[in-house]
């Protein structure tokens, strides 16, 4: 294992962050209050209570989902993209390193991002609704999982795109209209019976929904399968990711 | 000695279906500088990154230092430094970052004071908190190679090196390849400038069309091939080569205007002086002359053009 080889990918990317501090923080902590601001406390106070939680709480977990998701995406995909696009990757592919040290960095420091910035959301939250969290050591746990899995999923994104289109097309064309239909601002037993069926095809529903549990010790779907599912997601992209590198695809000619 | 590279069988062919290198074998000695010589497309490029691991190779194998670059990429790898062709480099790093990342990614711990000498030797440490993207062109290079040093490879890969750089970085640069060299250092380099094989290379390989299809001591290849010729522009034109003059070996345009007197530059006596004292005795006079060298450039020019 070359460990300094992951050491120097993890810092060069987390260097990258800290020179692009405004948009990689900020942006997603002031979209998220606005959020807050209309949903929590606006149309919130109007609203009931969601499975015995008051709407601007039951928003949270999904919100942070939300930020994940995307960022975690993003960063990943940009993160492996741009020395391809630059040229840059032909230092990555002479070193001596194997796909392992690679993911582990450039998956390692977006993943540390995203979990960073989802518990700034968090503490952000606190500002705008009263909330509690039931099971601390699997919130994070959902949060890190959530965060390397997505990560590892950008990266697999950002490999296979050629150009700047095909890197948002995937997260603004599928990962977000998933994340809004997946119940992270509302609980999927509100809706019709077979939308209710069809939304368990919904990856992200699990996702949410063992997060939320987490906090309120409530749920759509069962706890134990949100962890079995993100898991699962979580092989798929690692095999992905393996034979990436066992092939050269989009990578060595 | 065991070659330090040792290639055997290699070909390349792109998804294209281009093959851009055809069943080339070839040793690399330890300590040389080896020149590959070819024209633009050649392959050049290729056969340095199928070596570095930045291309699969079709068929083949290569031994560099000892290891297979496919089996044991991380023993081979560690032993190889690699300048690229094309300028690319993060735009937003400073240099000494991006320098300290390198002999990072390559399984180096730190160690600051390497990387001072590095900076310094390369004239690059006055510019050490700059972000690349605020250097010139000449100075990027002087990046990469900074790169390409900062885990102490054992070989070093320079692709086209002096492309589009000033006399004095070239100058710079050759200092630099020849200090590595008398540390050890085997250097492998391509260039598209004749001379700087001539100046700077131990052998010398040409590649044309995907094919090594020549690899020669410089020297011999020199002595081989090198031969000066002589022109004299006469003041009347000669029906033929007068009789007296036979021994020497001359040459008469079709117009009876030029004698052409070809001499191995090798050889201790030219002759020239002898000659030109023959041809006054004859009364055989020359309006003017001038020699000139068949140089690598042209063997290799012919050379190319015989395997097109
Ligand atoms: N990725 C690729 N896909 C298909 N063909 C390629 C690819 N890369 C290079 N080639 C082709 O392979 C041939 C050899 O290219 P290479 O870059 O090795 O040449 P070179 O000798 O380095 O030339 P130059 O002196 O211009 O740098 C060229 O004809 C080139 O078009
Ligand atoms: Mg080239």
């Amino acid at each position: 294992m070359n460990l300094h080889a992951i050491r120097a990918i993890y810092r060069f990317e987390m260097a990258r962050t800290g020179r692009t501090l405004m948009q990689s923080i900020a942006s997603p902590v002031l979209s998220t209050s606005l959020y807050f601001i209309v949903f929590g406390a606006a149309i919130g106070s109007r609203m009931g209570e969601v499975d015995g939680v008051h709407y601007g709480a039951f928003i949270i977990p999904g919100l942070i989902m939300l930020t994940l998701l995307t960022e975690s995406i993003s960063n990943a995909s940009f993160g492996i993209y741009l020395p391809k696009w630059s040229g840059t990757i032909y230092e990555l592919l002479s070193a001596p390193v194997s796909w392992i040290e690679v993911v582990i960095g450039y998956v390692g420091a977006a993943a540390t991002k995203s979990v960073i910035l989802g518990l700034l959301i968090l503490v952000t939250a606190r500002f705008f609704v009263a909330y509690e969290i039931a099971h601390p050591f699997w919130m994070v746990g959902f949060l890190a999982l959530t965060a390397v899995t997505f990560s590892l999923f950008g990266f697999i994104i950002g490999i296979w795109a050629d150009g700047f289109e095909k890197l948002q097309v995937i997260p603004l064309m599928i990962v977000t209209p998933l994340t809004f239909l997946g119940g992270s601002f509302y609980s999927i037993n509100m809706l019709p019976p077979l939308w209710q069926k069809i939304a368990l095809f919904n990856p992200v529903v699990y996702l949410v929904s063992g997060f939320r549990w987490s906090f309120y010790g409530v749920s759509d779907v069962n706890a134990a399968l949100s962890f079995g599912m993100t898991c699962a997601f979580l092989a798929v992209c690692l095999f992905a990711v393996w034979w990436i590198f066992r092939t050269g695809y989009k990578l060595r000619n | 000695m065991e070659p330090v590279i040792r290639i055997t069988g290699l070909s390349k062919t792109y998804k294209s279906g281009f093959a851009a290198l055809r069943n080339i074998d070839l040793e690399i000695r330890r300590g040389e500088i080896f020149a590959l010589l070819g024209p633009n497309g050649a392959g050049k490029t290729t056969l340095i990154s199928v070596i570095c691991g930045i291309v699969n190779p079709t068929t083949g194998t290569v031994l560099a230092d000892g290891h297979d670059i496919v089996r044991d990429y991380r023993a081979s790898r560690s032993a190889i430094g690699l300048v690229p062709q094309e300028l690319s480099t993060d735009a937003f790093e400073t240099v000494w970052a991006t320098v300290n990342f390198s002999r990072g990614l390559f399984g180096k711990p730190r160690d600051h004071a390497l990387v001072e000498k590095i900076l310094r030797d390369l004239s690059l440490w006055d510019k050490k908190d700059s972000k690349i993207m605020t250097l010139s062109g000449g100075m990027k290079r002087r990046v990469m190679i900074a790169k390409a040093l900062s885990h102490e490879p054992s070989i070093l890969f320079l692709d086209e090196p002096t492309a589009g750089v000033d006399v004095e970085l070239r100058r710079d640069m050759w200092n630099l390849v020849r200090g590595l060299r008398e540390r050890g250092t085997t250097i492998i380099l391509t260039t598209h400038y004749i001379e700087e094989a001539e100046e700077m290379a131990d052998r010398i390989g040409v590649i044309s069309k995907g094919e090594l299809i020549l690899v020669e001591d410089k020297t011999q290849l020199m002595r081989k091939l090198g031969k000066k010729q002589l022109t004299l522009q006469l003041q009347a034109p000669l029906a033929a080569i007068p009789a007296e003059l036979a021994g020497y070996p001359l040459e008469l345009s079709a117009d009876g205007q030029e004698l052409v007197y070809t001499f191995d530059t090798q050889g201790e006596h030219t002759g020239i002086a002898g000659l030109l004292r023959r041809l006054t005795d004859h009364g055989i006079d020359f309006k003017d002359l001038h020699s000139s060298e068949s140089s690598l450039e042209e063997i290799f020019v012919s050379l190319v053009r015989t395997n097109a």
